[in-house]
């Protein structure tokens, strides 16, 4: 077995008393407080989260736009000098290698994959290398923090010197943050507004911008959150998870994610079968659907179309903010073609539940 | 932590009252599960082997099985738990309590830990 890897703050969330699990290889706060308390924090007021494990992989050089373009299926040419764009990197079959961040910088793009990713997708890119361009796997050197929420630029403004005011969702700022050079971007996997703070240091580094966050935060209702509340934020958002929505055996068409696969821009890694896909028709796609009743719908089981088994839930459980259970699942195109009920096997039981439109929160400060 | 209760290794308390056993999960349970959100509770008239599962508890991140700690007929169930699961969370050995059996062999009780054995084994690595 590897050994568990620990971000820079792992100690500062064992001193907050944050329950500490194994995921994807890192040693994570699963929860603080208690994931509904947290989850609520952020939809009313804020919340601070560690997301350092994610990876961050650097391109750069004369082909790097031409490179990065061919990798993943957004158009990474409409990104302007401060933007960033969400993305998906495919296999040739199509299937998805992982979703990303892409963010156009000075002299390169940087990838901001999942973190239990980094490996594979840093072999996959050199593997694809071509033209005059450099890669870097800096994911080591990097420290990231999430502050998300509806209060979240009141709490940051006063120890940054990036103009919050002129960011815009899906942009970014070079600055300080808390007397350290770091990016400052609105964007986020809650659906609240907020910021995700990228910056090169270690232990000590990572201690002093967060507790320089929290300590500001305070007054706001700032809370630490561990990646249960993370899960259901996103959950509510109908944000994928990759390797439970998406994995390398389905399609960002399939997904819902027709958005961003940008077709037309051009040769890209996996686009002659996604093209096919989209010329035949999808055999399968992503579903959301809440459920009847206090159970919930939870990864893997089985999605019921007229009583028969149509498909398997990829992801679901309680939503806090709907008091309900809600999921996300592909469902075969022949059901979703006629009329009928759609239910969820539930440890044997069928539980009905009626599609909904994402996401399933409605309310979240940036949408 | 009441002195009366007995405690399973599954982490069910079980607390004889009269004549019956009120059985509920323990503290430790509950912490661990965090939130819950939901408990699937049995029909009244229902009968359990000890160690069968009568019932489910979903917390926001989990299911798991809730395992009758002895043998008999469900006499009530706590249908408080329907609107309120967070009653576990908040008061799991009083207001928290799930369902009250009618035990077929109350010598069963007789092979679960003490409070203080159970003390003891939750300190003593129960975490996997």
């Amino acid at each position: 077995m590897p050994e568990i890897k620990r971000t820079q703050l792992a100690a500062e969330h064992e001193r907050l008393g944050g329950k500490m699990v194994e995921f994807g290889g890192w040693w994570m706060p699963v929860r603080f407080a208690g994931i509904v308390n947290e989850h609520l924090a952020v939809r009313s007021s804020a919340g601070l989260f560690d997301v350092s494990h994610m990876g961050e992989i650097l391109v750069t050089g004369p082909d790097a736009l031409r490179f990065t373009n061919k990798l993943v299926t957004n158009n990474v040419e409409r990104l302007e000098p401060d933007q960033a764009q969400y993305t998906c990197m495919c296999y040739p079959t199509g299937g998805i290698v992982d979703d990303l961040l892409v963010y156009r910088l000075e002299d390169g793009y940087l990838l901001v994959v999942n973190a239990a990713n980094i490996e594979k997708d840093h072999a996959w890119i050199l593997k694809n290398a071509e033209g005059d361009i450099q890669i870097r796997n800096e994911s080591a050197d990097y420290i990231q923090v999430a502050l998300q929420g509806p209060r979240a630029a009141e709490i940051l403004a006063p120890l940054t010197d990036a103009r919050l005011e002129t960011i815009g969702f899906y942009h970014y700022a070079l600055g300080t943050v808390v007397g350290m050079p770091a990016i400052v971007s609105r964007t986020g996997y809650t659906g609240e507004d907020g910021f995700e703070i990228y910056m090169k240091g270690g232990e000590s580094e990572a201690s002093k911008l967060w507790r320089a966050i929290m300590e500001r935060g305070a007054a706001f209702g700032l809370v630490p959150v561990g990646l249960g509340a993370r899960d259901t934020l996103r959950l509510e958002m109908g944000y994928m998870l990759y390797g439970n929505d998406i994995t390398q055996d389905t399609t960002p068409l399939e997904a819902g994610l027709g958005w961003v696969t940008k077709l037309k821009k051009g040769p890209f890694i996996g686009r002659d079968v996604l093209l096919e896909q989209k010329e035949r028709g999808l055999q399968r796609s992503l579903i959301a659907f809440a459920v009847e009743g206090r159970s919930s719908p939870r990864h893997g089981y089985p999605l019921l179309f007229n009583g028969v088994p149509r498909g398997e839930v990829t992801s679901g459980g309680f939503s806090p903010s709907l008091e309900r259970g809600i999921g996300m699942g592909y469902l075969s195109a022949e059901a979703q073609a006629v009329e009928g009920q759609l239910a969820v096997d539930v440890r044997g039981k069928p539980i009905s539940a009626s599609r909904v439109s994402l996401p399933f929160y409605k309310q979240g400060s940036h949408l | 932590m009441d002195e009366a209760i007995r405690c399973t290794s599954e982490h069910e308390w079980v607390r004889a009252e009269e004549g019956l056993a009120v059985v509920g999960l323990t503290d430790y349970a509950q912490s661990e599960l965090g939130d819950i959100v939901y408990v699937e509770l049995p029909e009244v008239g229902a009968r359990f082997e000890k160690g069968e599962v009568f019932g489910t508890i979903e917390s926001v991140k989990s299911v798991s099985d809730i395992y009758s700690p002895v043998s008999g007929e469900v006499k009530a169930v706590n249908t408080e738990l329907e609107p309120h699961p967070e009653f576990v969370n908040q008061d799991c050995y009083h207001q928290g309590w799930i369902v009250k059996l009618e035990m077929s062999d109350p010598s069963e009780l007789d092979d679960l830990m003490t409070d203080a054995e159970y003390e003891e084994f939750i300190s003593g690595g129960a975490e996997e």
